[in-house]
């Protein structure tokens, strides 16, 4: 089958397909950890490799511009847009429970179709959230948040919006950029929303000083 | 030179080209003949043409020119010395400037009976007449012929070699050979006066020779000048890995045998191309000076022109403008193009699915079934129109907008219409307008160096865009001016989807742009 014809098998089928993902076992992700430390620094290209992920929320995911931020807008669980949460924290919406994990990448990117099916819980039409807290030494001006999806997005920085990506894509290093913004010293909130529609699904994010060159000196903190 | 236009006639052609100025040319004043290579000093451009005294053209930004007298004034007597009289003549024709160790060289043609001719040196340390430093100092004959031997001492090039330093004169028109001496770089002077010219061309004058990766290349011109739309005048080319020569065309013939690539014909609505001058604007940004012999929106008259410099292959490309029209710009790093950061609506509608036809909404956006195209299933189906933003705008924000970058879909808030603006420019070109074609929403910089489509063109400067090629032909893009930023930014792809505005940096790809038909 190809890609889109998995797609589109996926619109089509959308409530049945949830129902027989969340049912699946789960896999074990191979490219995801827990992390064993309370810290730890981006890699060497900056990629930012510890998030607390929500299990994913079953969406209807259109992708389209309006259609992606009405998604990821829709109040579906208290502060969704300032919640900085802990490993394990639950989220009730409806009659789920969803719980948020922490993972540290063992990749540049996050593997959310990995981390759904290691939850038992579907991978397409579904609307992730993940947050990363990163603690600068100083203020550092000009730096612009740099991030990749599949598939669309909406990221924040310090609760500001920064990024909108919108549409089926695949993630690609650096797609969507932000405005050059300051990151406070101390803790600065990163946080993401991504809606996929159908197959794989990941996110990766790093952030660029004024030169465009990574920003290494960070630490990703829970 | 085989004949020149007489001064009186020069200044009433000038006077035509002050009443019919095109856009897709520089503008002003610019009616000249054999001009030197066009120099920036000081926040000027010169250039210096054929003329009684040697006419001045000055330019504040390389794009409007104006006359401002002649560089005789300058120089004690008004007039050539004697030593110059004696040897050529008292005509004063085709000269060449270059700035050596904060000297300012003028060589100029001092002809009496063709090919009795001496080319005559002035030295100065200002190109502007308002300086109290302004003033020209006779710097003599440097080279002549005595009107027997097979050379006709006018039409000087000049050439600094970036390699080593050594300072090169080539020269000669027709009778005989095109010629090239050393000259001392402190004084101007010649140097081995004793030794004989060395001889790399022949068939040609205009000579000029100018180095890129360790090649040398001679630009000459062959053919007639000075009959308006009959002259055959063509700028012509071959290259050497030694500044000595042999100079060999692409089809390996020498230049001494008559050889010369093509650079640059009569196109479009100028006939007559000659005296090629090479301009570096900034590092991968390049321009030539030439004059054309008859320019057909100005009457006819000679004309003084700036044109992109490309290179490709080893060897240099007449570059064009871009036209006024409505393009595609996409990103060479990237791929993505610019557009206005709306939701798009694929062309013809929403596609259908297994045979039928779309069932969302059509082209303009609204809601109803059937507006899209045939789906997979069918095997023939209409033209679908181009897409307009007519049908659109109506769904996208009324204030201003971001731009940003997506795969080109031959969508209506993708296709930017390219209009110069009168009357302001820089070397060769004019700003531009970048608008949603359709629209008069305009591509704008903005204080925080990023970038956004405004609703209306004010003609601020941050709504003025440089567009010229850089010199393999991708295209660079930078505003007029950013509010509250010193500097100059040229339009970048910083993300596969993020355009923005940084300072322009030659060895990368992120501010190199293809524009293209939609």
């Amino acid at each position: 089958m190809s890609r889109a014809t998995a797609i589109w098998f996926a619109l089509l089928s959308l409530p049945a397909l949830a129902t027989a993902q969340q049912g699946a076992a789960p896999v074990p992700a191979a490219s995801l950890v827990r992390p064993d430390s309370r810290d730890r620094g981006p890699d060497a290209d900056g990629f930012l490799q510890r998030w607390l992920i929500l299990e994913p929320i079953p969406v209807d995911a259109r992708l389209t511009d309006n259609a992606v931020q009405a998604t990821v807008k829709s109040d579906r669980f208290p502060d969704q847009l300032t919640i900085v949460p802990k490993d394990g924290d639950e989220v009730t919406i409806g009659e789920d429970t969803l719980t948020w994990h922490a993972v540290d990448t063992l990749l540049y990117n996050v593997n959310l179709f990995h981390f759904a099916r290691s939850r038992g819980r579907p991978t397409s039409n579904v609307l992730f959230w993940a947050v990363t807290v990163v603690e600068v030494p100083e203020e550092m001006r000009e730096v612009r948040l740099a991030i990749g999806s599949n598939s669309a997005s909406i990221w924040w920085v310090n609760g500001e919006e920064v990024i909108a990506i919108y549409n089926d894509r695949q993630s690609v290093i650096d797609d969507g950029v932000s405005d050059r913004l300051t990151l406070r010293r101390g803790r600065n909130v990163i946080r993401a929303a991504i809606v996929n529609a159908g197959g794989a699904t990941d996110f990766c994010a790093r952030l660029l000083d004024a030169e465009n060159q990574p920003v290494t000196a960070l630490r990703l903190t829970l | 030179m085989q004949h020149r236009l007489p001064t009186a006639d020069f200044a009433v052609a000038a006077i035509v080209a002050l009443a019919a100025a095109p856009a897709a040319s520089l503008e002003g004043d610019v009616g000249m003949h054999d001009p030197s290579t066009v120099i920036q000093s000081e926040g000027h451009y010169y250039s210096f043409g054929t003329g009684g005294g040697l006419p001045v053209s000055v330019s504040n930004d390389g794009w409007v020119w104006r006359r401002e007298g002649v560089l005789m004034e300058g120089l004690p007597g008004g007039r050539a010395g004697e030593a110059v009289l004696v040897r050529g003549g008292n005509n004063t024709w085709a000269p060449d400037v270059i700035a050596i160790g904060g000297k300012f060289f003028i060589y100029y043609s001092a002809p009496g009976q063709q090919p009795k001719a001496a080319i005559g040196l002035l030295v100065g340390t200002t190109l502007d007449p308002a300086s109290p430093d302004y003033g020209w100092q006779d710097g003599g004959p440097v080279v002549w012929s005595d009107g027997i031997e097979d050379s006709n001492a006018i039409d000087p090039g000049v050439f600094l070699d970036p390699n080593d330093g050594r300072f090169w004169l080539s020269y000669g028109s027709y009778f005989g050979y095109i010629r090239l001496v050393e000259l001392d770089p402190a004084t101007g002077q010649r140097l081995h006066a004793d030794e004989a010219p060395l001889d790399i061309a022949i068939n040609s004058e205009a000579s000029i020779i100018i180095e890129r990766a360790g090649w040398y290349y001679l630009l000459v011109t062959h053919g007639s000048c000075c009959r308006g739309a009959e002259s055959t005048y063509n700028i012509r080319m071959g290259r050497s890995r030694s500044v000595t020569g042999p100079y060999l065309d692409h089809t390996g013939v020498d230049m001494l045998r008559g050889g010369g690539t093509l650079f640059l014909g009569s196109t479009g609505r100028v006939i007559g191309p000659g005296h090629f001058g090479r301009l570096v604007v900034d590092e991968s940004v390049e321009k030539f000076s030439l004059h054309f012999e008859a320019d057909l929106d100005r009457g006819g008259i000679s004309v003084l022109d700036i044109r992109p410099l490309l290179w490709r292959d080893g060897w240099p490309v007449a570059g064009e403008n871009l036209s006024p029209g409505t393009y595609a710009i996409e990103s060479l790093r990237t791929g993505t193009a610019l557009e206005l950061a709306v939701e798009g609506t694929p062309v013809g509608g929403p596609r259908g699915r297994g045979g039928a036809r779309g069932a969302g909404p059509g082209p303009g956006g609204g809601a109803g079934a059937g507006g899209g195209p045939a789906g997979r299933g069918a095997t023939t189906a209409p033209p679908i129109p181009p897409q307009t933003a007519a049908a659109l705008e109506s769904n996208w924000p009324a204030g201003p907008v971001a731009a940003r970058l997506s795969p080109f879909m031959l969508q209506a808030q993708q296709q930017w219409t390219v209009a110069p603006i009168e009357g302001d420019g820089y070397p060769g070109a004019p700003y531009f307008r970048i608008a949603i074609a359709g629209t008069e929403r305009v591509l704008a910089a903005t204080a925080g160096r990023e970038l956004e489509v405004v609703p209306a063109f004010t003609g601020a400067a941050e709504q003025l865009w440089r567009i010229e090629p850089l010199t393999d032909g991708s295209w660079r893009l930078m505003p007029k001016a950013i509010p509250g930023a010193d500097g100059s930014f040229a339009l970048s792809a910083v993300g596969a989807s993020k355009p923005t505005l940084e300072p322009f940096d030659a060895a990368s790809d992120r501010q190199r742009w293809r524009i293209r038909l939609p």
